[in-house]
């Protein structure tokens, strides 16, 4: 696997193939798996994503704490300035499948559950206004799926580590590259996706309310979607970000190791530590109590 | 897998099923110790839960995970939660299990390091590096020389591929543990034949769990 993402967008523009395809090359010669069963591991995935999709939105489900829940299925009704076009669609897949999460539901880590929202709402929104395929869909989850391994060398997955930009940061800028692989855009194009969408992530924190994955976790998958929305958008129009994309994650790396701890999934500091946070989690934590047989 | 929380569901799931095949089953008592962020946030993120399920032998993807502490105490498995500090240094997210299943005993301590990877960092107080990855072999033997060789030449024998393999031991001439992670789970005939090594005790074959 690559240690850099510029490496491996050099490897696939000199092979004349895209990043997924590189994915998908590189771990079949990895020899642990055949390309036939990585590919048909993603396609289990992007079942697994759908059917999450599809058990969020009409909105029935309630959180295990009952904090969340039934915000998917408001964004059908959406009467702002971008309703009805793929905005509001990745915004109520990935809070769909959040709250499905929420739920204990079954979800796939994207890179982890509590991103798991980002990657599935960007990619099942972008489908449902172009024509894409399942085979498609299938590559951009190996780009995407490249992304994250590099983001997991160099910096982190883990909220515990490196706070919500190692969360739904990475889930963002994973949706991102996946994204302009979908829109057929080039390597080079995905990488500065990436690194548009991770440079607007830099610095978020993990502050779960009782250190629930619920609030605002449910809700920074959906700012997370459109965070890669606004860095696919950036990138097949030409936009170039100037610090190169390894960097953009290296920065994001070194941010994790220096953020308080009050900041990284400890539920002590940020917005579970406002006295509303306070008193929430009070209150639901109190009811969740669980029985010690 | 099921949500809420890749480190502090599946990859606690994770740890449980790595204690489980360490007592070859399931056991009937546990004491699962939370530290760090386990300890502070577990609960909402179903960590108990998960870990319970874990030792019930269920994936992370399994829904039954949502009433492991139920369907653990119809199983008649007791388990007891508690918060603890460990010494030393630990991941953020880690804990320490200790099981009984007749016999077996083991105690573990294992950390989630993120998307649902966990290290196993301590089996019986031998240190370890172990991800789960691989079906592995692990077993407590004497510290008396040969034993490797012994080991290797069984698997290369029925044909096993050896991924990783760790010996650590506490003193000299004591007990070491043996940890082979391989490609594929070990034969019936490869296993005999390493546990009739006269020097090797505790044979255990754990399944790749991740």
């Amino acid at each position: 696997m690559f240690e850099s993402l510029g490496e491996a967008v050099e490897r696939a523009e000199a092979d004349r193939i895209s990043l997924g395809e590189l994915a998908l090359r590189t771990e079949a010669e990895d020899g642990l798996r055949s390309r036939a069963e990585i590919e048909g591991a993603l396609r289990r995935a992007l079942e697994v994503m759908r059917g999450a999709v599809e058990r969020g939105l009409p909105g029935d489900l309630r959180s295990v704490s009952g904090l969340v829940g039934g915000d998917a299925a408001r964004l059908a009704h959406a009467r702002g300035p971008l309703a009805g076009t793929v905005f509001t669609d990745v915004l109520a897949s990935a809070l769909a499948v959040q709250e499905v999460n929420a739920a204990m539901g079954v979800i796939v880590a994207a890179p982890t559950a509590g991103g798991a929202g980002v990657l599935p709402g960007v990619l099942l929104g972008l489908a449902r206004h172009r024509p894409v395929t399942d085979d498609m869909l299938v590559r951009a989850l190996a780009t995407a799926g490249l992304v994250g391994a590099v983001v997991a060398v160099r910096a982190s997955l883990s909220g515990a580590e490196g706070g919500c930009q190692a969360e739904t940061g990475a889930a963002a800028g994973m949706a991102a590259a996946a994204g302009v692989e979908l829109l057929g855009g080039s390597p080079t194009e995905a990488a500065h996706a990436v690194a548009l969408t991770m440079q607007g992530t830099l610095g978020l924190i993990c502050d779960p309310l009782g250190g629930l994955v619920e609030v605002p976790c449910v809700y920074r998958n959906a700012t997370g979607g459109a965070m890669a929305l606004a860095g696919i958008e950036m990138a097949l129009a030409g936009v170039q970000f100037p610090i190169p994309v390894d960097e953009v994650i290296d920065t994001m790396g070194e941010i994790g190791r220096t953020m308080d701890v009050r900041y990284r999934e400890t539920a002590g500091g940020g917005l579970a530590a406002t006295p509303t946070g306070r008193r929430l989690a009070k209150e639901r934590l109190v009811q969740l109590k669980p029985r010690r047989p | 897998m099921v949500g809420p929380s890749s480190s502090h569901t599946a990859g606690a799931c994770r740890i449980g099923l790595f204690a489980r095949g360490l007592v070859g089953g399931q056991p009937e008592s546990a004491k699962v110790e939370l530290h760090g962020s386990f300890a502070r946030t577990g609960t909402g993120h179903g960590t108990d839960r998960a870990i319970a399920g874990g030792l019930l032998g269920f994936y992370p993807d399994d829904v039954r995970l949502r009433e492991s502490l139920e369907l653990a105490e119809q199983a008649g498995m007791a388990i007891t939660f508690s918060n603890t500090r460990l010494r030393g240094e630990h991941h953020p997210n880690t804990t320490r299990i200790s099981l009984k299943r007749g016999p077996e005993q083991a105690v573990v301590i294992g950390s989630s390091l993120g998307a649902g990877r966990i290290l196993i960092t301590n089996v019986d107080g031998f240190p370890v590096e172990v991800t789960g990855a691989f079906p592995s072999l692990v077993f407590v033997a004497q510290d008396v020389p040969g034993i490797v060789a012994a080991v290797t030449s069984a698997l290369a024998r029925t044909g096993e591929n050896i991924a990783s393999m760790r010996v650590s031991r506490r003193q000299k001439g004591g007990e070491a543990i043996h940890i082979y992670e391989l490609d594929s789970p070990p034969s019936a005939e490869a296993l005999d034949i390493v546990r009739a090594i006269p020097a090797v005790r505790t044979l255990r074959a754990i399944p790749r769990i991740a």
